[in-house]
């Protein structure tokens, strides 16, 4: 498993901020026993050793942090432990071992009192089914929260139609979930969510219910939200193509492990077990590789076609390269030139879906 | 484990499948050899009356002490009932002088009418009003017409009596089930507690409950609305764990995730989710009060109930037929008009939120109007307060003259009919039960039970058919089995059928469907009237109006059993060249079979529930023995009978309940 530490060092955006929620040695097991379970710790009891006791670790010992406005995507196929990890944040599932910092803060030695408090304040959850209650108007719903806050009338219903109005659901305020199609519904579930401005928002497949162009749809709304509101996010998927779109970095999780952690670049470029580079294997490269990891290193040209950014994808800055057959110059801000692109690399990347990785090499 | 090993470790918990008829051979000969050298072990035959437990006296004389000197510390025990009794009278009280009586003061003769009672246009026009709110005019008119009937009828002020009782029976029956089904939810401890006393009461028919609320409560009506409630309670209870239960896992994580306190998160968030399961409960409470009406009337509840007792007691058809009748519309119109309300979406969504009160709420306005308008001219016009006499229609003369003139034409035909079934059929499967000897009926429901569930079956099942014969109630269960059998057999010989030729045509299953939804609705006494009018008195009598109560059940589940088969099964017969008769043989009753034996299940406890009420037309059973300890105020006499019925049924139950998992596992759809 990588190191989660390292790897927040390496990515050059995430020292300045910081961070919101972090999980250290988080443990959730079911089984009749669980008392066996707290005699394995301290230590890393292995699947057969949990096995033995009768014990089944639906998340096994994460590590994670997210920063402040990171859009934090927890990946996994059905059965990893994912549904079950953000459930443990928010403890919604009482974690069997471990530690949620949420600010600095252990969670997991929050009062009931204090954890219903964090919640009406600073959590925002959307779920797969909605979870809409059936009998509020899209207005009652999305006011929910401020209601059981004991917020008064008129100040949550303002509320409430600016949250409505932010997803796109202006005029609907008065229907009822059943008469709203599913991503309709999802919508009102967004803006329920965020009713109560919260400092960290977890959405727990909020798409998958959905057919696959209102999925897009949805997707490009959320980027939207999300580059005016600038959340702390915890996301969770089991659709790899909605994780490079949506992360800042992924957490891939399999059979309760979290087996890497990092940008969806990272993930393409450096898998660090076969199972992540199955995932990456069909991804559209260019939509997610930058020109640096593509760059070759500057070799005394002096005559370029061109410029392009380093941080730029490949499928941005692809027809400006190919166009020419002189190399292009990649410039970092103040670095200024880190390196050359020409015209085979870019096409080698488009044509065969594992050239990026043997360029790299 | 080799496959040899598995085979061999199978037959040694199970007896191999060759020798189990000779095991129920083996059986059968005990049973006759028993019978046949009964002079020698008369003890195996019938059991002797002093090995009986006098378990009769000790539960009356533990009724006497709880009555009469037990104390929980603060008050006595007498105390509490009277307690509970003198708070539920006032609502009663209100309820019936509001819709019957009107508001009098002063007592007795010198009585003066301060506040007339609503009227009757004001009852039937809130009640439509009502009905056209929840759903649609027309089950306005239904309901309508169901009121204007009773009016019409002269069933009116019977029918208030009844309604006030039911007006507030089922809301505090509602609340009561809420709250613990609400406790049940939160508690497994508490739910386990309670599961198997309301299945108790589920089961003991309600007359044996009567004879104790009768000792503690009296004769009057707040006993009989304690019963009604304590009848109506468990479906509720059940349903609100059920349909908390089914509350998505989500709706409920949003509700924690929102903040809610636990109180929030039980009232604002789950019982508003589960609402559609909670009105089905509701609907079931509304429908068992009714059902309880006449029995109710045996301990002092008035209205259309005492009606129809009087009546049957002493053979006046016309009238008895006509409050029936009342009663069962009463039922319809309540059970439509509470479905009508669970199955009512939240109010449509209405874009203007700004307008005056009296335009958002156009029914509220309308049912207030009519209350006045009526009320008004219920001043002016006496037949609006009160139908005029003379306009009323009665049919009972005319069904007295028809029974009469049946009676004449047809007393042969049917009394030949009658005494055919009951000389070939009746009385000789009677005598066969009765001389069946306890030793080998037991050990025969001993060895079924080893059979399903091993030891603690078997354990279970003779412990419960041992305690029937310890009580001395052997030879009343065997007729009460005698009888429910009978009943069960041709319930089921004409239901099936009926079920399966509904379940394969669509056409005739809507009419089946209708049918058996109204037959479901009508009060159990509804069933005996006609019977008795036809047959007079006794068994053959009450095993018809047995008959006719429980079909509904085996036609249900067998329509429900061959309609759930899976689709691609039935299309995979018919592409493999099925006729239609192999189709029914081969796919579609094998497949079935479990949800008809659910139907046979359900049959027998509905039948063994009738049977109770059928007492009353002189059977010589189990339920004779409740309905005798309520005319003498027996406490004993009535729970013991009362328990050993409901161990007959709950005996049946978990013989079928096993059978059917066992024989769903084997067909793969566990």
């Amino acid at each position: 498993m990588a190191d989660p530490a390292s790897n927040d060092a390496d990515h050059p955006v995430r020292g300045a901020r910081s961070i919101k929620l972090a999980c250290r040695g988080l443990w959730k097991v079911f089984g009749t026993s669980a008392g066996r379970f707290q005699e394995m710790l301290p230590g890393t009891p292995s699947a057969a050793d949990l096995h033995e006791a009768g014990l089944i670790a639906a998340v096994r010992n994460a590590e994670f942090a997210i920063h402040e406005g990171e859009c934090f995507v927890i990946m996994g196929l059905s059965g990893s432990g994912k549904s079950t990890l953000v459930r443990c944040l928010s403890r919604l599932v009482e974690p069997s071992a471990g530690e949620v910092l949420f600010d600095g803060r252990d969670l997991l030695k929050a009062s009931e009192r204090e954890l219903i408090e964090i919640r009406r304040h600073k959590m925002g959850m959307v779920f797969q089914g909605f979870a809409l209650l059936p009998h509020l108007t899209v207005l009652g719903n999305v006011a929910f929260p401020l209601e059981v806050q004991a917020v008064e009338r008129h100040a949550r219903e303002t509320r409430a139609r600016e949250m409505i109005e932010l997803v796109g659901l202006k005029g609907r305020e008065s229907c009822y979930p059943r008469e709203l199609s599913g991503g309709q519904q999802q919508r009102v579930g967004i803006a329920r969510s965020l009713a109560v401005k919260p400092d960290i928002w977890f959405l727990d497949e909020p798409f998958s219910a959905l057919d696959p162009l209102i999925r897009r749809e949805m997707q490009d709304e959320f980027l939207r939200i999300q580059s005016v509101l600038k959340k702390t996010i915890a996301f969770i998927t089991h659709d790899f193509d909605e994780a490079i779109r949506l992360a800042d970095r992924i957490a891939i999780m399999k059979d309760g492990e979290i087996i890497q952690i990092g940008t969806p670049e990272q993930l393409i470029t450096h898998p660090a077990t076969a199972y992540v580079s199955e995932f990456t294997r069909d991804v559209p490269r260019a939509k997610v590789l930058s020109v640096r990891a593509l760059m070759r290193a500057p070799g005394g040209q002096a005559t370029f076609a061109g410029q392009v950014r380093a941080d730029a994808r490949i499928a941005a800055v692809a027809r400006q390269i190919v166009e020419s057959s002189q190399p292009h110059a990649v410039i970092d801000g103040s670095a200024g030139l880190v390196g050359t692109i020409d015209r085979q690399q870019v096409i080698d990347l488009l044509v065969r879906q594992d050239g990026g990785q043997e360029r790299q090499k | 484990m080799t496959a040899g090993a598995a085979v061999a470790a199978r037959s040694s918990t199970a007896t191999p499948r060759s020798i189990e008829p000779w095991i129920w051979a083996a059986i059968a000969l005990l049973a006759v050899c028993l019978h046949l050298g009964r002079a020698a072990v008369p003890w195996a035959a019938t059991f002797p009356a002093e090995w009986t437990l006098p378990a009769q006296t000790w539960v009356s004389r533990f009724v006497k002490w709880l009555y009469q000197d037990a104390s929980l510390g603060l008050f006595t025990f007498q105390e509490l009932t009277r307690g509970i009794a003198w708070v539920l009278q006032w609502p009663l009280e209100a309820a019936k002088s509001l819709l019957s009586t009107g508001f009098e003061r002063g007592m007795g003769q010198q009585a003066v009418l301060i506040w007339p009672p609503l009227s009757w246009v004001g009852v039937t026009g809130v009640l439509t009003v009502m009905s056209c709110y929840a759903r649609d005019w027309r089950l306005g008119l239904l309901v309508c017409g169901c009121f204007l009937y009773i009016a019409v009828f002269g069933q009116w002020h019977s029918a208030m009596i009844t309604l006030s009782s039911i007006v507030i029976a089922v809301p505090l029956g509602v609340a009561g089930g809420l709250l613990l089904g609400i406790l049940a939810f939160r508690h497994p401890m508490f739910e386990r507690a309670i599961t198997p006393v309301m299945d108790l009461m589920q089961t003991v028919p309600v007359f044996a409950y009567l004879v104790p609320i009768l000792v503690l409560f009296g004769f009057n009506p707040v006993a009989a609305m304690i019963a009604t409630i304590i009848y109506a309670l468990p479906p509720m209870v059940r349903n609100t764990t059920l349909a908390l239960r089914r509350v998505p896992t989500e709706i409920v994580e949003f509700g924690r995730m929102a903040g809610c306190s636990r109180r929030q998160l039980t009232w604002r968030v789950m019982v508003p989710a589960a609402r559609s399961g909670l009105m089905i409960g509701v609907n079931q409470v509304i429908m068992l009060s009714l059902n309880m009406v006449i029995i109710a009337s045996m301990i002092g509840a008035g209205g259309l109930g005492r009606d129809v007792l009087t009546a049957l007691r002493s053979l006046d058809f016309g009238a008895g037929l006509e409050a029936s009748i009342a009663i069962t519309l009463l039922a319809i119109a309540l059970d439509r008009l509470s479905q009508a309300f669970a199955a009512r979406p939240p109010s449509a969504s209405s874009p203007d939120e700004f307008r005056p009160a009296w335009r958002r709420h156009p029914y509220l306005l309308a049912a207030t109007s009519v209350v006045a308008a009526s009320w008004l001219l219920g001043w002016l016009i006496p037949a609006v307060q009160q139908y005029p006499e003379e306009l009323q229609i009665t049919t009972g003369a005319l069904i007295n003259e028809t029974m009469k003139w049946l009676n004449v034409n047809f007393f042969d035909v049917i009394e030949a009919l009658k005494a055919w079934v009951l000389l070939n059929l009746m009385v000789p499967i009677k005598r066969l039960f009765v001389a069946l000897p306890w030793v080998a009926v037991v050990a025969a429901l001993a060895y079924a039970g080893w059979r399903l569930g091993r030891w603690r079956l078997a354990l279970l099942v003779a412990a419960l058919a041992g305690f029937i014969a310890v009580t001395g109630q052997w030879e009343k269960a065997m007729q009460t089995l005698y009888l429910c059998g009978l009943a069960t057999l041709v319930a089921c010989a004409l239901g099936i059928p009926v079920g399966i030729l509904a379940a394969r045509h669509e056409r005739l299953n809507r009419v089946v469907q209708v049918i058996i939804d109204t037959l479901q609705t009508l009060p159990a006494f509804a069933y005996l009237m006609p019977v008795v009018m036809l047959f007079r008195v006794g068994d053959f009598t009450a095993m018809l109006a047995v008959i006719a109560y429980a079909i509904v059940f085996p036609i249900r589940y067998t329509i429900f059993g061959i309609r759930q088969i899976d689709p691609t099964l039935v299309e995979a017969a018919v592409a493999s060249g099925c006729t239609r008769r192999q189709l029914l043989w081969k796919v579609q009753l094998p497949l079935a079979i479990p949800e008809i034996m659910l139907g046979v299940n359900q049959t027998i406890l509905m039948a063994l529930s009738m049977l109770v009420i059928t007492a009353l037309v002189g059977t010589r059973e189990l339920g004779q023995e409740v309905y005798i300890a309520l005319a003498k105020a027996d406490v004993g006499r009535g729970v013991v009978a009362g328990i050993c019925i409901a161990f007959m049924a709950i005996i049946a139950d978990r013989l079928i309940q096993p059978w059917v998992a066992a024989h769903r596992h084997r067909l793969g759809i566990a």
